[in-house]
């Protein structure tokens, strides 16, 4: 393996604009050697920014390191490049049932396995979609399984980048219902924002009536100090992203989006 | 500051494509300070919510450390509310079209924001 890693880096050398970059970088993320698979992946996207392999590959790496959120947008981008590539179909499904979302999960998979029937890790996938309650298992495009430990079923956010410091859901009164929020000093500071919000969604509902504009969908806002993205994902409750400032508000939309997804499966499970 | 001078600056405002009017608010009060708006937009009722939502995300982006806010944006199905806050207590409001350039638009709320500081 070390030997296959110094000859495609030095094929590479040779021939930067070469694909092997796709190989390095995958034989790489199996030593996990992530860090080093990162930069492979990243020089190949720069070289190739079209090339859904390449996408793909730099999704399996983020998707390793658990940073799903980014994951999730490589694979998305991916489909966008090439709308049958199994590798993202697949760790679009993955992605969907870290969250819980089975829905999503088995569209994807049964997406998948339109392109590729006799592929038998689509049929484990679903095998242990529908047996519910197994642990979420990593559905590799060369048919790997990774187990990853499961989910604490308390976390109304858990797998989702920021859970522990700036995704809250909260009521329509102002208490916080999950997840966490931290100041940029590291306070917790769940609460009092939460009762600040108290009374959002009853004023942005008043104002989009009063302006004939339909429903409301989100607030965006930034500060010099970051970011916040408020949504209401089921009647009576809000949610809330924050966000350094050096993420754009329209990516704090797409992180609540599937936010909310989450949280809408979590209060499900609490009835 | 001059009723001229911020009649100017809503102008610009209300110049870009999808805006169908903007004001310039007491941030404290809700009252109209002066505004440009499409017939059948009710001013004083929009003036008032705008600031009430204002006031409530900005505690709450206090609350949070993130210190005072500079933009927001309430989202529609239909169009949208976008407030800049003057250094004045003004805040600066447009309501537009869903197809709205955003951007711009903060722009030129950032613009008349100077004005109105």
């Amino acid at each position: 393996m070390a030997d296959d890693v110094k000859a495609l880096s030095a094929e590479l050398a040779g021939d930067p604009q070469s694909l092997v970059f796709l190989r390095l970088g995958e034989v790489l993320r199996q030593r996990r050697q992530l860090d080093a698979a990162v930069r492979v992946a990243m020089h190949g996207l720069e070289r190739h920014p079209h090339l859904a392999d390449a996408h793909d590959l730099y999704a399996r790496i983020l998707a390793d390191q658990r940073d799903f959120e980014r994951a999730f947008d490589e694979w998305d981008m991916t489909l966008r490049i090439a709308p049958e590539h199994v590798g993202a179909l697949k760790g679009l499904a993955f992605l969907y049932f870290t969250v819980g979302d089975l829905a999503q999960a088995e569209r994807h998979l049964e997406a998948a396995r339109a392109v590729t029937p006799d592929d038998p890790s689509i049929e484990q996938a679903f095998v242990m979609i529908r047996g519910g309650g197994a642990p979420p298992v990593r559905i590799e495009p060369g048919a790997v399984a990774e187990p990853v430990p499961a989910l604490p079923e308390a976390r109304v956010f858990a797998g989702l980048e920021g859970a522990n410091e700036g995704l809250l859901l909260l009521d329509a009164a102002g208490l916080v219902l999950g997840g966490a929020l931290r100041s940029p000093g590291g306070d917790d500071v769940g609460e009092p924002v939460a009762a600040y919000l108290a009374g959002v969604s009853q004023e942005a509902a008043r104002t989009a009536k009063l302006l004939e504009l339909g429903e409301w969908r989100g607030v965006a806002a930034e500060g010099p100090g970051g970011h916040i993205y408020l949504t209401q994902p089921t009647e009576g409750t809000m949610l809330l992203v924050v966000r350094e400032r050096s993420v754009p508000l329209g990516r704090l939309a797409m992180l609540a989006q599937r936010a909310g997804q989450a949280a809408r499966r979590w209060l499900e499970r609490q009835r | 500051m001059n009723a001229v001078a911020f009649s100017r600056a809503l102008e610009q405002v209300t110049q870009v494509r999808g805006v169908r009017g903007a004001m310039l608010v007491s941030g404290q009060d809700g009252l109209v300070v002066a505004e440009q708006l499409m017939e059948g937009l009710r001013g004083p009722a929009v003036a008032a919510l705008a600031a009430s939502l204002s006031s409530r995300l900005g505690r709450a982006m206090g609350a949070a450390g993130l210190g005072v806010g500079q933009f927001w944006h309430l989202q529609c199905e239909g169009g949208a509310l976008l407030v800049v806050p003057a250094a004045s207590g003004l805040l600066v409001v447009a309501v537009a079209d869903p197809e709205v350039n955003v951007g711009l638009v903060r722009l030129e709320l950032l613009r008349a924001a100077e004005v109105a500081r």
